[in-house]
């Protein structure tokens, strides 16, 4: 059962055991408590989704409260009042504390139940094993237990808005010491209060991480494929590995930050709290002794890589499409993958320009400032590559290729709006201001999300055996595209007013300067901002409908239907338990488009190579094939 | 397909599956504890002079405890190679002493050490009235002698309601020690070997207190960090000995009649991770204890 020999000579009663285990599987093993990966990578994949769609909706209040403040929110306001409870938004007014809770709860929900489930759990779940030609993961059954402990911190999350007092509020980076006195007192309960439900959330979420990524990095050293060496493993599995020591080395630090912050509220310690902290006009009964600087350290010590672990794995979908889209090899393959590990070992030396503003001294910020501007270098490095390798192609502009097109640019405009506030002398200026929202709204939005609906629309028939309409697709895309813009450009003109970005009215009462761009004050501008995040809430309904329609009504999609080379397109749509039919072989590398002297432009990685062939290689003979 | 190298190695990387995620996890491990570690670092350089306290822990049981997992490293070795010898009662008794050395580890931590820590009281006596205990506190000797001052007054607390009840105006303590008689030169370091409280009984007034408490995770960064990390360091060993115990009942060990080799990889894992629960501890050990 472990050696590599039974593979290939027993495949086919492999595989036909296979089946029949899993006929035997009931309707609970195989569609709730499964542990296979396919089926684990869309459960996250759905539950992230729909995380997505619900931090967006959070979101959508805020821009009424932000474009209409203290006005009464139309039709749903009332109802809202009542099932987000007393306190929340009574008549339909949005209080302060409601905001915050709002706020805090956006990036969250969006980045750790959002964003890393689709980008990282479900589509490396899904993809991974099929693209090195493993059965499963290494571990199914911590498969299986990473999505459940998801699940447990979603579920918290979530519980979290119902408890007296409302979900926690002091914003995604929970800052100490006020995330530690916020949400105490006697009107809340010592453990069923937001701010901790969000501490023992994250507890959860990663464990989650942590179980996810190691089986991740296991199955790539460990399940590659005869015949698959490194440098031949698709771009997309090269992130994904990165992306997975991103997770282990970066989040436990956050988690020891986090058991302290619990300690802190629960046992009354002083991890991060000063001494001599009054708050409501009295002293705090603690020890004190604290640091406050000792928690942003530790949270953006993950929270830096975090940002990597959102960017890489759309950049790996990005490259796949490009790749199979413009019919032409990847550009500069190699230095892609040497520059996203260097990519992933300066993510975690940057950490502190964060907190520019913390006074830290100018030796440390002149060291975190200098590490900053070197990672810009990989990251313009793999974004040229990216717009090198459509130069000359023959370019099918189906879905995934506009969602993937459409990431160059939008990832362009994030990264270089990043540059002004690598500076700490630019960044005194622009720090806590609209410009900061803007710039890494940029990254993760139009960026990472249209990069994950390309791979969505990419990898749908994988999944399901069928395509996802196109038509609805590009009613799909093109509204989103013109309204994440219209969104996020007009912050960039709000920060440089000197809009703060936590401000409760919208910047109303600092409107009195009535500076304006383009004829708007930057409150005015809301205005627009807010419309557009409505619309593209509306613009997602083609999406919503297409994706489950499709599911049993779309066009029939054979083994290969984007005639693309890499290994999950030669089993079949969908795979079964066990993936292949007969173990995957890579012969060649990856991106074999076009290749001259062919009857078709794509000649898969499983393909044999014939003795006259003359070949690109990315790897030098004799082939290295373990027995 | 089955999941391939659960068992045999992968030959290019010369590693089983279970090998690889158990480094991989003991780097995120690494990486946890790095982050308690460079906590009490920056807490430890941040502490305002005297408010670190020393000598409060009981060197000769923490060394004890020490060679108690240490110990139990080495047995768990041995019970490794004894499956890999096939031999299944010597793996029976050596994973048996381990399962053992991991339990007293933890009782002595949990009935003993940290009880006799929660019993225990302290006082930060507020700079104004510094002079007033100087006879409790012996800081112009210290002075004189260029030693760090003490601004703490420890020992048994005997009215524990003084500790809720804001009637009580005064806290009853029978000394330590190094506060019954400060400026004896034999109590300018701390103590290696732990000495009960004196029957010396001091009136502390309240008001003169700038935070008192128990010697609890609140009482002080000190005590903060040490509770959180030898908790969690604790919760480690009882994990690895909830492992243990499993491939050592018949539910676990009956692996070995069908697949030897496996049940020797789990061990194999499992000790790993041990291993690393006594490093984490060699490092709790001296930062605690010691210095």
């Amino acid at each position: 059962m472990d050696s590599s020999t039974s593979l290939e000579t027993h495949h086919d009663t492999h595989h036909r055991a296979a089946a029949h285990e899993e006929h035997k599987l009931g309707w609970w093993r195989t569609y709730i408590f499964s542990t296979d990966h396919k089926m684990i990578g869309i459960q996250y994949g759905l539950c992230g989704l729909i995380f997505l769609f619900f931090g967006f909706s959070l979101m959508m209040l805020m821009r009424w409260q932000l474009a209409f403040p203290g006005q009464a929110l139309p039709v749903i306001g009332n109802a809202l009042g009542h099932l987000f409870g007393p306190g929340s938004m009574p008549d339909g007014k949005m209080t302060p504390e409601f905001y915050n809770s709002l706020g805090a709860m956006h990036g969250t929900i969006m980045i750790f139940l959002g964003i890393v489930p689709v980008a990282f759990a479900a589509f490396g779940n899904f993809v991974v094993p099929l693209q090195i030609g493993a059965p499963d993961m290494t571990f199914p059954k911590i498969n299986a237990a990473s999505f459940w402990a998801f699940g447990v911190g979603g579920v918290i999350m979530l519980t979290s808005f119902f408890v007296p007092g409302g979900a926690a509020k002091g914003g995604w980076t929970s800052y100490a010491p006020l995330s530690v006195v916020a949400d105490t007192g006697p009107t809340f309960h010592p453990f069923w209060n937001g701010q901790t439900l969000w501490l023992f959330g994250f507890v959860f979420l990663i464990t989650s991480s942590l179980l996810g990524a190691i089986n991740f990095i296991t199955t790539i050293i460990q399940l590659r494929a005869k015949g698959l060496t490194w440098m031949r493993l698709p771009f997309f599995v090269w992130t994904q590995f990165v992306t997975a020591f991103l997770l282990v080395l970066a989040f436990p630090p956050l988690e020891a930050a986090i058991i302290m912050q619990i300690m802190d509220r629960v046992a009354a310690t002083s991890f991060f709290m000063p001494t001599g902290m009054i708050v409501n006009g009295a002293p705090l009964h603690i020890s004190g002794g604290g640091s406050p600087l000792l928690w942003q350290h530790l949270f953006w010590f993950l929270g830096h890589p975090e940002v990597y672990v959102l960017i890489l794995p759309a950049m790996g979908i990005t490259a796949e499409i490009l790749a199979n889209n413009s019919r032409k090899p990847l550009w500069g393959y190699k230095s892609l993958v040497f520059s996203v590990l260097v990519l992933g070992f300066l993510s975690f030396i940057v950490w502190a320009h964060h907190m520019w503003l913390t006074g830290m001294g100018s030796t440390v910020s002149a060291f975190f400032q200098t590490t900053t501007l070197l990672i810009s270098i990989p990251s313009v490095i793999i974004l040229s590559a990216f717009f090198i390798s459509l130069w000359g192609g023959s370019i099918r502009f189906n879905v995934p290729m506009l969602f993937a097109t459409a990431f160059l640019p939008m990832f362009g405009i994030g990264g270089l709006t990043g540059i002004p506030l690598a500076f700490n002398s630019a960044d005194l200026y622009l720090h806590d201001t609209y410009y900061v929202i803007a710039h890494f709204h940029y990254i993760v939005a139009p960026g990472t999300i249209f990069a994950l609906f390309a791979g969505i629309y990419y990898w749908f028939p994988k999944a399901t055996g069928r395509m996802m309409n196109e038509f609805w697709g590009k009613v799909h895309f093109w509204p989103s595209l013109i309204c994440m813009n219209v969104i996020f450009l007009p912050m960039f003109l709000q920060g440089m007013l000197g809009m703060h970005r936590r401000w409760y009215d919208g910047g109303q009462g600092w409107n009195v300067a009535g500076e304006t761009v383009w004829g708007q004050t930057g409150f005015q501008w809301n205005t627009w901002i807010s419309s557009a995040a409505w619309i593209m809430g509306l613009a997602q309904i083609p999406f919503i409908i297409n994706f489950f329609w499709s599911i049993r009504h779309g066009k029939k999609a054979k083994e290969n239907p984007w005639d693309a080379t890499t290994l999950e397109w030669t089993a079949p749509s969908p795979p079964p338990h066990g993936n292949f039919l007969s173990a995957p072989v890579a012969y060649r590398g990856p991106y074999e488009y076009s290749l001259p002297g062919r009857d078709v432009d794509f000649t898969m990685q499983s393909e044999p190579i014939q003795p006259t062939e003359h070949v690109r290689r990315t790897e030098p003979e004799p082939e290295p094939v373990h027995a | 397909m089955e999941i391939p190298y659960t068992v045999n190695t992968r030959p290019d990387t010369g590693l089983w599956n279970a090998k690889v995620g158990i480094w991989l996890f003991l780097a995120s491990e690494v990486m946890l504890f790095g982050g308690l570690f460079s906590a009490y670092i920056f807490l430890r350089l941040d502490a305002e002079p005297g408010m670190w306290p020393h000598g409060l822990l009981n060197v000769p049981v923490g060394t004890m405890n020490t060679a108690i997992l240490i110990a139990s490293s080495v047995t768990v070795v041995l019970a490794w190679a004894s499956l890999k010898m096939r031999r299944f009662w010597a793996y029976w008794w050596y994973m048996l002493i381990t399962i053992l050395c991991g339990i007293t580890f933890l009782t002595v931590k949990l009935v003993y050490e940290w009880p006799q820590k929660f019993d225990h009281f302290g006082a930060f006596i507020k700079q104004e009235a510094l002079e007033k205990y100087e006879p409790y506190l012996g800081n112009h000797h210290l002075e004189e002698k260029g030693l760090a001052p003490r601004r703490e007054i420890t020992g048994h607390l005997h009215n524990k309601a003084a500790l809720s009840d804001p009637n009580i105006k005064e806290y009853d303590i029978a000394l330590d020690p190094v506060n019954a008689d400060p400026t004896n030169p034999a109590n300018d370091r701390p103590h290696f070997l732990y000495q009960p409280s004196t029957d010396k009984i001091a009136k502390i007034e309240k008001e003169d207190v700038e935070y008192a408490s128990m010697f609890e995770p609140r009482h002080s960064a000190y005590f903060a960090s040490y509770f959180t990390i030898t908790g969690l360091h604790g919760l480690h060993v009882l994990g690895g000995v909830i492992v243990f115990t499993y491939f050592w009942l018949p539910i676990g060990s009956k692996l070995y009649k069908r697949n030897p080799e496996h049940l020797a990889n789990r061990v194999e894992v499992v000790g790993l991770f041990w291993h690393f629960v006594d490093l984490v501890w060699i490092f709790v050990f001296p930062l605690f204890y010691l210095l």
